[in-house]
């Protein structure tokens, strides 16, 4: 199976008629079993067509023709309108919020998560490719268009989680040319705070019986990994979980933000090295480079299978 | 500096008849999203050179023009 | 983006919470008139974005205008870390009974503010927290309402202050919060606060950081306060060098190549994108390169950016070859890269073939991009060939080792 999607998941895209967006609409309709994008909302533009889908003013609207409820929302509009297109698409139903959009205050994106909270509902990003189900459905930009997406995707049991959009792909693509699928790889954004954390994403791939271990791209900055390393520590997970770790060279760095708006050394526990030996106190395995991720994968997966 | 040729990549050929009309001329403009085709003072096609090596090989114009007039030329093949 | 301390103490002041009459002074005469104006003894402060200043001679105790003009004279000629300051500020000596810490700054777990409040004030907050946890209170805020008194209240005694101090210091720090908010801030800190002999309570320093994404909605604030878009308040200035890969960056609005940061190596990196660069990066160091510089490219740049940006790398003095690598692309096209990057070379009078060790970048447009690459001879290599293989390659090949 998968975690947050599958092909009966529905879904709208907000800011449909950006340029961007239209490429993205285009993608998720042609990759896998095709994405049910069931409308999209751009205010002022009711009536129009984007690939055959149908253009609404309002999320309510896209709701009201759908005939029911829509289960996801991908949000591509300008960081200031952001906030709002958010709200309305959790107060009109939508449980799962995509957010491509960068550069968004924090502010919002945390008013955006206690709402979505409140709500049941959860959200993706901000600043993040959406998530994919290899051979079966995408939501979000993840993997570009559908023949290159299939190139790196390939469907098996490694659950990937990456707060670099590009290394999701590249990770997948290096375990699908080493002979190991994954069940559903997620981009979840580089920013200071976001909707969905590893620890957050955790107990979906644990209750996804396909999924059988975890891949994931880290960096400097936040308490993510900490947060990860303590719940790995604390649940007895059935996973085992392959880290990679890149911009060590920015612990010599601090005060500097690269790659991501996330990503500073601010503090000693910011640093590459302080969460490598976090991650690796908790039983996490940590790879030098991308190359060794499958190795160990099939050790760890092998291990369990052994014991 | 070096003075190397402006467009190292693309050539476009156009079509003599076809770029003498302004109707034609409009299209290819609207058409291209990296702004290779422009209109002259008199409606006539110019081709702006600095822009050729942009192209990202859409083949918009070649859809807007009359079939065959234009030609969208790949320099390193 | 880091305020001055004379800054956040404006912010604190318009927004009510009591300081002393301080003056922001840039010279010893303007400093001498600011003691007289406030009479008796006298602080003055250097204004630097630096922590130590303390122990750099940087705050200075005077007891007559003339010595206040004095000691900012020495200030104002002082480097502390690195910077030099901005101006310094005049404050009058406070008689203090009882120093205390109010701070407001972001949980990213619980992704909500987080009010700080300790009893023991003008030190360092972490330090208090480790030594006397008993002595910091904390408490989380919704996002979704305004910050309320009560949450302040609750916080300031969970550390035992109770009576007229839990009365005066609960709008103190409940206001704070309501700036941090109003302000997109990251960090709103007073410390300390103190309350005088005289029973009153002031902020005797105030530092806040405000997040770069929230600059574009606090342009009111950061024009009334005289910080204009040019100054980016980063951790260190940024170079001629990485100037000019902001100018390349904005020449046109589309995609990324920029983010140049300057490094003294001679293996110059055209790299990218976000991940995709720190990964590169390590890799490149991790086998003895030593890199020129730091950059990204992403979200599909121009022929015309990409080459901007390999000019500025292949001129950058004691670059001798540079690398092109990325992670796998999706948005950004191979070939419009390879355009970019070879047209760099040529219109510099160079060999493409020679000055780009290695060409990695796989993904969308990677046939006609390899098409390009065969055509001027560079080595390129797809998504086979490892990042970190790539960036040993490049090594080797800058190194002699590999002909």
């Amino acid at each position: 199976m998968s975690i947050l999607l599958n092909e009966n998941t529905t879904f709208i895209v907000q800011g449909i008629t950006g340029r961007e967006a239209v490429n993205l609409t285009k993608e998720c309709l042609e990759y896998g079993k095709g994405a049910k994008v069931v409308g999209g909302v751009t205010p002022g533009r009711k009536g129009r067509e984007v690939h055959g889908v149908p253009v609404f003013d309002t999320v309510a609207q896209a709701v009201e023709h759908h005939g029911g409820p829509i289960d996801g929302s991908v949000v591509t509009v300008p960081p200031a309108f952001t906030k709002d297109a958010v709200f309305e698409a959790i107060e009109n139903g939508i449980k799962l919020i995509v957010i491509v959009t960068e550069r968004i205050p924090r502010a919002d994106v945390a008013q955006m998560v206690e709402l979505a909270d409140r709500h049941g509902a959860r959200i993706i990003g901000p600043n993040c490719l959406g998530a994919i189900v290899p051979d079966v459905i995408k939501m979000g930009g993840i993997g570009g268009p559908a023949k290159d997406a299939a190139k790196a995707y390939s469907p098996g049991f490694v659950g990937v989680m990456s707060r670099s959009g590009g290394m999701t792909t590249e990770i997948s693509s290096t375990l699908t040319a080493a002979g190991l699928g994954q069940s559903t790889a997620v981009s979840i954004g580089g920013d200071a705070i976001i909707g969905s954390t590893y620890t957050e994403l955790m107990p979906l791939f644990e209750a996804d019986e396909e999924t059988q271990a975890i891949v994931i791209y880290t960096e400097p900055g936040g308490r993510m990994e900490a947060e990860l390393a303590n719940w790995v520590t604390e649940n007895n997970s059935r996973l085992p979980i392959v880290a990679f770790m890149a911009g060590k060279f920015m612990d010599e760095m601090p005060g500097m933000s690269f790659g991501h708006a996330g990503t500073i050394v601010e503090g000693k526990a910011d640093t590459a090295t302080e969460k490598i030996a976090r991650l690796r106190e908790a039983g996490i395995a940590v790879a030098e480079e991308i190359a060794e991720i499958p190795g160990l994968v099939k050790e760890l997966v092998g291990e369990k299978v052994a014991s | 500096m070096n003075t190397v040729a402006e467009n190292l990549f693309i050539d476009v050929k156009v079509d003599a008849a076809v770029a003498a009309d302004p109707a034609v001329a409009k299209k290819l403009v609207e058409a291209c999203p990296v702004d290779i085709f422009a209109a002259k003072d008199d409606g006539t096609l110019d081709i702006v050179t600095k822009n050729l090596d942009e192209c990202v090989l859409c083949n918009l114009c070649v859809d807007a023009a009359p079939a065959g007039t234009v030609d969208v030329i790949k320099l390193y093949e | 983006m880091r305020f001055f301390e004379y800054e956040s103490r404006e912010i604190v002041k318009r927004e009510g919470i009591p300081v002393t009459d301080f003056g922001f002074v840039t010279s010893a005469d303007e400093a001498r008139e600011v003691a007289e104006r406030i009479g008796g003894p006298t602080v003055i402060k250097s204004q630097v974005l630096t922590g130590g200043r303390m122990k750099a001679g940087g705050v200075q105790f005077a007891d007559t205008p003339e010595e206040a003009a004095k000691h900012a004279e020495d200030i104002l000629k002082l480097e502390i870390n690195g910077h030099m300051p901005r101006g310094v500020l005049v404050d009058p000596k406070a008689a203090v009974k009882q120093e205390y810490y109010a701070g407001v700054v972001w949980d990213g777990i619980r992704k909500k503010p987080v009010m700080l409040f300790s009893d023991m004030g003008g030190i360092d907050i972490e330090e208090v927290a480790e030594k006397h946890p008993d002595h910091v209170g904390r408490g989380h805020l919704s996002n979704l309402m305004d910050p309320p008194e009560f949450r302040a209240k609750e916080v300031i005694a969970q550390t035992g202050v109770t009576g007229r101090q839990l009365q005066r210091l609960t709008p103190i720090l409940a206001q704070l919060a309501r700036v941090f908010v109003k302000y997109d801030m990251t960090l709103a800190e007073i410390n300390p606060l103190v309350e005088l002999e005289d029973g009153t309570f002031v902020a005797l320093d105030a530092h806040m950081d405000m997040e770069n994404e929230a600059r574009p909605r606090q342009k009111a604030i950061l024009k009334d306060l005289g910080v204009g878009d040019e100054e980016t308040r980063e951790a260190r200035e940024a170079t001629p060098f990485e100037i000019a890969g902001e100018e390349v960056d904005a020449m046109d609005h589309r995609g990324v190549a920029g983010n140049v940061t300057e490094f003294d190596g001679n293996l110059g990196l055209v790299i990218g994108a976000g991940g995709g660069s720190l990964t590169l990066f390590d890799a490149v160091r991790k086998y003895g390169g030593e890199p020129a510089n730091y950059c990204e490219i992403g979200g599909n740049p121009s022929v015309a950016k990409a080459c901007g940006l390999a000019k500025l790398v292949l001129s950058k003095p004691g670059v001798d070859k540079i690398a092109v690598m990325m992670s796998i692309v999706s948005n950004t096209r191979v070939d419009i890269v390879a355009r970019g990057v070879i047209k760099a070379c040529l219109e510099l009078g160079f060999d493409p073939a020679e000055k780009i060790a290695i060409f990695r970048i796989p993904g969308a447009w990677e046939d006609e991009g390899y098409k390009i690459l065969e055509k001027y001879g560079v080595e390129y290599c797809d998504r086979s060939v490892s990042m970190h293989e790539a960036a040993k390659r490049a090594v080797e090949k800058i190194q002699g080792v590999a002909a």
